[in-house]
């Protein structure tokens, strides 16, 4: 039965409501490649697989029923970083060792509400901090793929990553992840496969473990564009349980794919073409404005003046946030705890053994910008730019232009332990420069599959939208998608 | 604006964070390399630019002053590494 698990989840759904086979025998097919390659890729840190197989039940009885939800009977894996009520919660850290929330997420209840059947929590780096997912507890997970006549391991990108290796390698119909400067588009981009960061607001972040609450959104990552549409629509909610969730209708993203791009305007931000930017990702680009152009859309040139400052202010504003958010690991109420002479000296011991190095250095970096007298230096100034930022989008939008066409990442996947990302923490935060503007502003963004290197190895395109303008995301996607066709590894697991 | 290592050490204090010699050491070119990087901020001149506050346009939400749950005492005990009678234990703190 492994080939069920090639089914988008679009086919997947048709064929288990014209009952051609049961939600369980789909979940088995997963949950057999998932035993056979997890060890390999290492993607899933837990497979649930008595919950899995009693959710697929469940879903074969609505199914018999006519009362299949939207995602009836369909597979997903979800990011360590929900908390799934009873199932290891930990955002692959050590702090949160063994702890297994009574609550479930907001996101998560509304796919399981849908019919969704959870295979397991997918690893990722540790509280979402990295692009490579080498800083996870777990180990790194392996990208699976891998370059033309090599044996390298490659990184599947971060922090979604072992949402985006398993979309890749099939270990389920898809996925749910998370972004907050990148961590669903740039791991999308290095696996082939699709990711959208809805707008700031459209999903709940309510029992989802908080890195930088202003800039953390939850999305999909799946095997193309239809299947993230379909995703999304069931995650996104308001909450009363998150102030900041937004009170709008759900659209049927869906019903956007197919949706002509004609007489759209399309911008081209000229700051993306970054210094040292090798030449297939300049290739790749103008493929995209070709394939957005034969379909009708106009192309024109934007200027976004403050782009290339997004980064470094991203790096006061996400440390910053995150060590406030990140000071309720001590100790007491869940997790880990190692023995102190007192209770300072249990604080400072758990927090040591508990966070891994990059944990550590963002901690120390948002803790030392918030301190006495480095406030308005660090934080506001940072604040200020990001208003400079998001008045650069808001300007392109106002003239016009319904959607911004860039590179998702300035290169391919690279290896794992990688000599120059592990000596300067700066290189590897240089992987998030197309992609975290967008969390500055607020904005929606796709990463799509745009084509492959020169070695072989997955490249995307990111679109940009308006504010709670993803229909206009999945559109546009979607014509790319058409036209550079999908991409998919060839299994070496 | 660089630090040495007396403020990573009283950085990592603030944080509640034990470090040894060699970790403080280690921290501190790193914490310098990206205290480098984000220097660029200098270049742009934010002069009568408001700090983003909130990045959707919107009214915080209200609610109810109303007690909503409650009576799980039980569910919040349940992840503690120590309890006694829905207390969570610590080491002493007050002599």
């Amino acid at each position: 039965m492994s080939d069920l698990t090639s089914l988008t989840i679009a086919e997947a759904r048709d064929k288990l409501l014209g009952k051609e086979f049961s939600a369980l025998e789909l979940t088995d097919a997963y949950l057999s490649a998932i035993d056979r390659a997890n060890e390999a890729i290492n993607a899933y840190v837990v497979v649930t697989h008595d919950r899995a197989r009693e959710m697929a039940r469940a879903s074969d009885d609505r199914i018999a029923g006519g009362t299949a939800g939207a995602l009836e009977g369909i597979p997903l894996g979800i990011k360590d970083l929900f908390a799934t009520h009873g199932v290891h919660t930990q955002a692959a850290s050590h702090v949160l060792d063994g702890f297994q929330p009574r609550y479930e997420s907001t996101v998560t209840a509304n796919l399981w509400h849908d019919g969704a059947v959870m295979l397991g929590k997918l690893n990722m780096d540790e509280f979402a901090m990295g692009s490579s997912n080498e800083t996870s507890y777990y180990g790194p997970v392996k990208s699976p793929w891998r370059r033309k006549g090599s044996n390298l391991d490659l990184v599947p990108g971060g922090s979604s990553g072992g949402s985006a290796a398993a979309v890749a390698a099939r270990l389920c119909a898809g996925a749910t992840a998370t972004d907050t400067g990148g961590s669903i588009r740039q791991p999308a981009a290095f696996t082939g496969t699709v990711g959208i960061k809805p707008t700031y607001g459209r999903c709940s972040r309510w029992g989802i473990v908080a890195f930088a609450s202003s800039l953390d959104q939850a999305g999909p990552i799946a095997r193309d564009v239809r299947d993230a549409a379909i995703m999304l629509k069931s995650m996104a909610s308001v909450d009363d349980r998150d102030t900041t969730s937004v009170n709008r209708p759900v659209p049927d993203y869906e019903a956007a794919i197919g949706r002509s791009v004609k007489g759209l305007k399309i911008g081209v931000p000229k700051e993306y073409r970054v210094e040292g930017m090798p030449d297939e990702i300049e290739t790749l680009w103008q493929n995209g404005i070709a394939w957005l152009r034969d379909a009708g859309a106009e192309i024109v040139d934007v200027s976004l003046p403050h782009t290339m400052y997004a980064l470094p202010a991203y790096y006061i504003v996400a440390p910053a946030e995150a060590s406030s958010n990140l000071a309720r690991y001590d100790g007491v109420r869940y997790g880990l705890r190692v023995p102190g002479r007192d209770v300072i000296d249990m604080y400072e011991k758990t927090r040591a053994a508990g966070f891994g190095r990059e944990v550590k250095r963002r901690i120390l970096i948002g803790t030392y910008v918030l301190s006495a007298g480095y406030y308005d230096a660090y934080y506001l100034k940072a604040q200020k730019v990001r208003t400079l930022i998001k008045r650069d989008f808001e300007q392109v939008f106002a003239s016009g232009v319904d959607a911004l066409l860039t590179p998702a990442t300035p290169s391919a996947a690279f290896g794992i332990a990688d000599q120059d990302m592990a000596s300067d923490p700066v290189k590897m935060y240089l992987n998030d420069i197309f992609t975290v503007t967008v969390n500055m502003a607020g904005l929606p963004g796709i990463a799509v599959p745009g084509g492959l290197s020169q070695e072989g190895t997955p490249l995307g395109l990111q679109l940009i939208g308006r504010p709670f303008d993803e229909e206009t995301l999945f559109a546009a996607a979607h014509v790319v998608e058409q036209a550079a066709g999908r991409f998919e590894p060839t299994p070496w697991w | 604006m660089s630090v040495d290592i007396d403020t990573v050490r009283r950085v990592a204090r603030l944080a509640r964070i034990a470090v040894t010699e060699a970790e403080a050491e280690a921290m501190q070119g790193e914490l310098n390399a990206i205290l480098g990087f984000v220097q660029q901020l200098d270049e742009v001149d934010v002069s009568g630019v408001e700090p983003m506050t909130s990045v959707t346009p919107m009214t915080m939400k209200k609610r109810q002053d109303k007690v909503t749950s409650g009576n799980i005492a039980d569910d919040i005990v349940a992840n503690s590494p120590a309890t006694e009678d829905h207390f969570f234990m610590v080491p002493k703190v007050v002599e």
